[in-house]
């Protein structure tokens, strides 16, 4: 058998699974794909810094804090800490080969890593999250209210990027400084803190995300590892530089991926990264570009 | 051209008489380790053919381990068409069979670049192990295979584990030269004029489709050959013994040895091996800096080490141990030789 037996009511609740998982994943390529756009940067410790912020967030719940007391914290120490990684790690690099820094953002992928069994151990941890997981009725269909908290905070960040990048002084040198580095800087855009602001703001998007995931799977240092993957996919579905396409190519890929792993039984829940994988390379092989992403032309 | 031969070629006798001596001085116990890090070695040469000398960027040569490795086990234990073949004859099978899968996955390769292709060959990396699980027929699931221990054949009176030191270093050595003589040739050019310039290299005539598909199917090979031999050393395969994290820790050698020196590479297998298995070694060291003391034993240290290692290599070497030698060899030759 092919097809598992299907209804409605099932296929309704498999998509809204499918755009809950899929916000999740839109929310770290968001990160992903504003570090792309300012520094031509695949960060391939983003996952690990969301998880990271989010052990922080953990922490200072524990010490007795509510989550929105300490969310505001999170956030401050998570764009610090992106801008510092900037300064420290990737400016010395920066007109280096991308391989040498792919090499660097693995190196403190894996160095962030340890430093979380290091300081909070391997197992799993409850975390929890802002919104209760009661569910409510949505036209006959159960969903729970964290998953509508989760898609609503998606859409609410990208909303307000697009916001940021449009009408802000600063969000348009950012932009500036990506598209143009020269004539940026001699339009008086300070390009190199534009670049460093670019994984602050990445780093506060991978905290959210991090502080959206964790009450539901559980807090633990690799936490983020597939998910990653599947941002990393959900990016390059929507255009590495397009925030939108980050976005609707996470959902897409969220209930694309449900749904075949429900309706599919060859493929199941082993073979969803697989899956994932040959989707994008599908998309890729058609459009380089991706959905959302502008074709760039070359000029020889 | 000619002057520039007798280092590389004085460099290949040392290695191999250092190579062919050593089991005579350490322990049955290093010869393993040793052994091992030829292994990666021979990974590491493959990486190199396809990163350094062609520029294109795999973080998915684990997996091409894993189908070395897994052909191994499935003919030796299973065998084809139910004849079971010795551990021996499968290592070039094995790595035919990762090559084939390495040109497959060089025709996509053709139309990504840069990090695209670092996307997608990491995908690889993260979704091959659950093959195995999904196709436990075929693959033996996660308990994996169990193959017979490498006896030494034609009653050498050896151990098993020197035995495993011989022969992969024997076939280092032979993939080695078997590099060295492409890069130098005909087709290395072809690779390094890609690597260079694309459109340079098309414009001189160099098909991109054909030597960028033959780079990956070449260093594939190699990484086939590689996986092969540790699934013999170790005598059995299952995804645990090339997790995820293997590809990582390839690109790590590879950047640690200089990314186009095919030496270098001794020192980013001898590297991952060391990190892998000794991190607790490099932890007491550490605590021998004044106001630190870690636990050696504590889980996230080898990566804490590992990622450290990497990154101030990549800042401050960023052209590797092979660069390093290259510079110093460079400066006393330049010296000693120029007329000024």
């Amino acid at each position: 058998m092919l097809l598992a037996a299907f209804t409605w009511t099932e296929f309704a609740q498999q998509l809204a699974a499918g755009i809950r998982e899929g916000a999740i994943y839109a929310g770290l390529a968001l990160a992903i794909v504003i570090i792309y756009r300012s520094t031509r940067v695949i960060n391939f410790a983003q996952g690990e810094m969301a998880t990271f912020t989010t052990f922080i967030a953990w922490s200072l719940m524990n010490q007795g804090l509510s989550f929105w007391a300490a969310f505001p914290i999170v956030l401050a120490i998570a764009f610090t800490g992106g801008v510092a990684i900037e300064r420290v790690l990737i400016r010395p690099v920066e007109n280096a080969p991308v391989l040498t820094i792919v090499i660097i953002t693995l190196g403190l992928a894996l160095l962030l890593n340890g430093l979380m069994s290091m300081i909070w151990g391997g197992g799993n941890r409850q975390f929890h999250g802002p919104f209760s997981t009661r569910t409510i009725d949505v036209g006959g269909v159960p969903v729970s209210v964290q998953d509508i908290g989760i898609v609503v905070v998606s859409i609410l960040l990208v909303v307000l990027l697009g916001f940021f990048f449009r009408f802000t002084k600063v969000g348009l040198g950012m932009r500036a400084a990506a598209v143009n580095r020269d004539s940026s800087r001699l339009a008086g855009v300070r390009v190199g803190w534009m670049l460093a602001l670019g994984w602050g703001i990445a780093a506060v998007l991978g905290a959210v995300a991090g502080m959206m995931i964790a009450p539901v799977v559980f807090l633990d240092p690799n936490m983020m590892q597939t998910i990653l993957l599947y941002a990393f996919a959900a990016a390059v579905l929507g255009g590495l530089d397009s925030p939108v396409g980050a976005v609707v190519g996470g959902i897409l890929l969220g209930v694309t991926i449900t749904l075949l792993g429900r309706y599919v039984g060859f493929i199941g829940s082993t073979l969803k990264l697989p899956a994932a994988l040959l989707l994008i390379l599908v998309l890729l092989l058609l459009r380089p570009g991706g959905l959302f992403g502008r074709v760039t032309v070359r000029r020889v | 051209m000619r002057a520039r031969l007798w280092p590389e070629l004085s460099a290949f006798a040392a290695v191999a008489v250092v190579v062919a001596l050593l089991p005579r001085f350490v322990s049955d116990f290093r010869a393993r380790e040793l052994a091992i890090v030829g292994m990666y070695f021979i990974a590491l040469l493959g990486l190199s053919i396809l990163t350094g000398f062609n520029g294109q960027i795999s973080l998915g040569h684990g997996a091409f381990m894993a189908i070395g490795g897994y052909t191994t086990a499935i003919l030796s234990v299973d065998g084809f068409f139910g004849h079971q073949l010795r551990d021996l004859w499968t290592i070039p099978i094995a790595g035919l069979v990762a090559g084939i899968a390495g040109l497959v996955v060089g025709i996509p390769a053709l139309r990504l670049s840069g990090l695209y292709l670092a996307l997608i060959t990491f995908g690889i990396a993260v979704s091959f192990p659950q093959l195995p699980k999904e196709f436990d027929h075929f693959f033996g699931g996660t308990t994996g295979k169990i193959l017979d221990l490498a006896k030494p054949p034609f009653g050498l009176g050896t151990t098993t584990n020197n035995w495993i030191y011989y022969l992969t270093w024997g076939i280092a050595l032979v993939l080695l030269v078997a590099a060295w003589l492409l890069v130098r040739g005909k087709t290395g050019r072809a690779f390094k004029a890609i690597r260079d310039s694309e459109v340079a290299a098309v414009s001189a005539g160099i098909s991109l489709p054909r030597y960028k598909t033959l780079a990956f199917g070449i260093s594939a090979f190699y990484a086939g050959v590689a996986g092969s031999l540790y699934a013999i050393a170790n005598a059995y395969v299952n995804p645990d013994v090339f997790p995820i994290i293997l590809s990582v820790y390839l690109v790590v050698g590879l950047a640690v040895g200089g990314l186009d020196s095919l030496f270098g590479m001794i020192a980013g297998a001898a590297l991952i091996y060391f990190l892998q298995n000794h991190a607790d070694t490099v932890a007491r060291w550490i605590n021998h800096l004044p106001a630190l003391s870690l636990d050696p034993k504590q889980p996230g240290i080898p990566s804490v080490v590992f990622g450290i290692v990497l990154i101030v290599v990549m800042v401050l070497l960023p052209t590797g141990a092979g660069g390093l030698v290259r510079k110093l060899f460079g400066l006393l030759t330049s010296r000693l030789y120029t007329r000024s």
